[in-house]
């Protein structure tokens, strides 16, 4: 509970920002779905025919999962792509069903006898619909757009995953760096604005069923009205200052983060241009996307995965090839591949630093010998890929005590520690290494395909900007794994912010 | 010239019951008509025939000489007042909102609507000051009503259309209504249409009483003339 605290204190700058885009996601998203869904909600009860299959569509479109919905626009041209523009599209589809649904009963629900008297006395559709339907359909309606800004506030936690910000960033964050503090500094306050949302547009609903008032009716409106407006306005004006010339992303986990903070200060100390943060993308391919569409300008990316997820090259290993082959593939798409930062992001064969000494093991070959006896654990990816287990096994010969078991990468490293397995395939990054004195053995035979960290740029951004080319050249061989370690282990484990830390090792320079 | 004329006019209902057959009817200007018939004998639909809320099968429905089909249905309508047994006034607007409803559609200016509804509220005989800003739900049943009728004439249409007024209101406060109907007639002088399956009401209320007996007018008379009428069927009635 401190700790959640502390961390609050700690951000408290990024969490009012990140709060603010939350708001501005979903008023914006529940203003535009409000706007499309009673003129359809209308339109249905006109043509009821059109109105089940209307909610139908709506009701199977409520049923895809966020993260699927997300996938799906990826590839769609203009609404789709990353950013909060795709994230918005997904947050008004999701709130059209209860206020296309809740516009149809709130009219349907009206006295016949009180239609009848407006038509005999002569109204037009239109005015019966201005002057009697739609004011007796308020409150009913009120209640769609309460149900639908308080999902939206719930779904808008996965927008993070497309870099729409708001306070999911915490909660994968957290995800990624097994720290439930962290998820939790961003689920909290989530629940409470849900709540918050939910009573205040109660409020509103309230005065406005109290048809009898109409002063109270006005001034709920008025209220809403005024609220919606502030948000909007305290929204965008956040969302207007981390606008900026260019654009900085990143994958979802704590290396990736820190990457994309040390790339986005490099750039700002040195060209002075502003950088907008879109950090904690959902992977290799929604990175790979936003950068092809011009929602992100850079990423940092590792050249072996680009060889493999991004171009679709069968694994090679000599790391000088591997760089040359991936620049070229990204050089005829547009895009540039600056000097590598000077660390490697390959699978780790790690043992315990006391074995490591006593057993003087220093490379793979070394452990061939005693492995036999060991027990070894590895995460699920790794057993399954082409340059994971089984030929790690084929290239060195390496049998264990059993089948290797299945476990979360994280937990690896401290079931190592630990003494539950004897040899574990982590990240050679992982802050966790030097934390838990475990020791790295040398791939004295060059089994594992490098994953050298370099930057990847639009090269229209590049050419636009040459004193960016400059600034993330001079980065190059910078950051040794060691570095790169004890980032990850001041964010791991230490929970320092990711800010501080890339500005602490920028000055130590 | 009559104000109101069916001319051999048919009305089949959606279902496929025959209403009216070749009906034929008319209404001099000035005259209150009281329509009596037990309920499916075509009463209501006589009067949506007049405001356009139905058309005929065939036969001609005129008002003020002209086919109902050759009338704009909205300026139509507004010529015609229509109230309704359960009144339909709009919960959501006071009663002064009810009865300026029709004047702001005409786009009249909001001082006219304001001393029209004044003007109305004084002649239903409720208190200008205390009603105007009155919401329906806190109206006694008899009030709700009497605010019907002004609503109703709120634009002064020359006709009025009245369906079961009175149906729903206990017997004294009819009585009271029946009376203050008639000053009010008095004083504006419409063409009215009352349907009604009482025919106390009907004599209490009708220049001229129209006796219905499935979808055919069976009597046409003064009140007089009806109540000594031979007709059985006029007999059953005038007997229930």
């Amino acid at each position: 509970m401190t700790r959640l605290f502390t961390f609050w204190a700690a951000h408290r700058t990024e969490l009012a920002g990140l709060l603010a885009q939350h708001v501005l996601l979903v008023a914006a998203s529940t203003l535009i779905a409000v706007a499309i869904g009673v003129p359809l909600g209308i339109f249905a009860s006109r043509r009821p025919r059109l109105s089940a299959p209307i909610v139908g569509i709506a009701n199977i479109v409520q049923t895809i999962p966020s993260l699927a919905m997300f996938g799906f626009l990826l590839p769609v041209p203009l609404i789709g792509g990353v950013g909060a523009r795709a994230a918005i599209v997904v947050l008004i589809l999701y709130g059209l069903l209860p206020i296309v649904r809740t516009t149809i009963t709130g009219i349907a629900g009206i006295d016949a006898t009180i239609r009848e008297a407006g038509v005999a006395m002569g109204m037009t559709s239109r005015e019966l619909l201005r002057i009697v339907e739609l004011p007796l359909a308020l409150p009913s309606i009120a209640a769609g757009v309460r149900v639908a800004a308080v999902v939206g506030v719930g779904s808008a936690t996965i927008a993070a995953a497309i870099g729409a910000g708001g306070l999911g960033e915490y909660i994968y964050r957290g995800l990624s760096m097994v720290d439930s503090t962290v998820i939790l500094a961003g689920a909290i306050p989530a629940a409470l604005l849900a709540l918050a949302v939910d009573g205040g547009l109660l409020w509103v609903e309230r005065q406005l069923s109290a048809r009898r008032r109409s002063a109270s009716r006005g001034t709920a409106l008025a209220a809403a009205g005024v609220a919606l407006a502030v948000m909007l306005v305290s929204g965008g004006a956040v969302a207007a200052r981390s606008s900026g010339a260019i654009v900085v992303g990143s994958k979802n986990f704590t290396e990736q983060v820190i990457l994309g903070e040390l790339v986005a200060q490099t750039i700002e100390r040195e060209t002075g241009l502003p950088v907008q943060r879109r950090l904690n993308l959902g992977g290799t391919l929604i990175c790979d996307r936003a950068l092809a569409t011009g929602d992100i300008d850079v990423y940092v990316e590792y050249t072996g995965t680009a060889l493999t997820a991004v171009f679709h090259q069968p694994v090679t290993t000599n790391s000088h090839t591997v760089f040359t082959d991936v620049r070229e593939q990204y050089a005829r798409t547009g895009r540039t591949l600056l000097p590598p930062l000077g660390f490697d992001n390959t699978f780790a064969i790690l043992v315990r630093g006391q074995d490591a000494r006593s057993l003087g093991l220093r490379t793979i070959d070394d452990a061939v010998k005693v492995t036999p006896r060991w027990r070894a654990g590895f995460g699920y990816e790794f057993l399954e890929r082409p340059d994971g287990y089984p030929g790690l096994a084929k290239a060195y010969g390496l049998r264990f005590n059993g089948e290797p078991h299945v476990m979360d990468l994280t937990l690896s490293y401290r079931a190592l520690s630990s003494g539950q397995v004897d040899l574990i395939a982590g990240d050679a990054t992982a802050g966790l290494i030097s934390a838990l004195d475990l020791v790295q053995l040398d791939d004295n035979r060059h089994y594992f395909p490098p994953y050298d960290a370099a930057p990847v740029a639009r090269a229209q951004t590049l050419l636009k900007y040459p004193q960016v080319r400059t600034a993330l050249e001079r980065l190059g061989g910078r950051v040794t794994a060691s570095d790169m370690r004890r980032m990850n282990y001041a964010a791991d484990a230490e929970h320092k912010d990711v800010a501080q830390i890339v500005s602490a090792f920028l000055a130590s320079r | 010239m009559p104000a109101l004329e069916f001319r051999d006019v048919s009305f089949t209902r959606p279902g496929g019951t025959r209403v009216l057959d070749r009906f034929n009817f008319a209404v001099d200007a000035g005259d209150v008509v009281a329509l009596v018939g037990r309920s499916g004998a075509g009463k209501t639909t006589i009067l949506k025939l007049i405001n356009r809320l139905l058309d005929p099968d065939s036969g001609d429905v005129l008002v003020e000489g002209k086919s109902t089909r050759a009338w704009e249905p909205i300026r139509l309508r507004r010529r015609v007042g229509y109230v309704l047994q359960d009144v339909g006034l709009f919960p959501h607007m006071t009663v002064g909102g009810n009865i300026g409803v029709v004047p702001q559609l005409e786009g009249w200016t909001a001082e006219r609507i304001s001393a029209r509804v004044d003007e109305l509220l004084d002649l239903i005989g409720l208190d200008r000051q205390t009603f105007a800003r009155r919401w329906p739900d806190e109206l006694s049943g008899g009030q709700r009503q009497r605010v019907g009728v002004a609503r109703a004439l709120a634009v002064d249409p020359p006709i009025l259309l009245m369906d079961e007024p009175f149906g729903a209101l206990d017997p004294v406060t009819r009585v009271e209504l029946h009376q203050e109907f008639k000053r009010i007639q008095a004083r504006v002088k419409k063409t009215v249409v009352i349907v009604t399956h009482d025919m106390r009401e009907a004599f209490a209320l009708a220049t001229r009483i129209g006796v219905l007996d499935a979808g055919e007018l069976v009597a046409f008379d003064t009140p007089a003339s009806i109540s000594s009428s031979a007709d059985p069927r006029v007999r059953r009635l005038l007997e229930s």
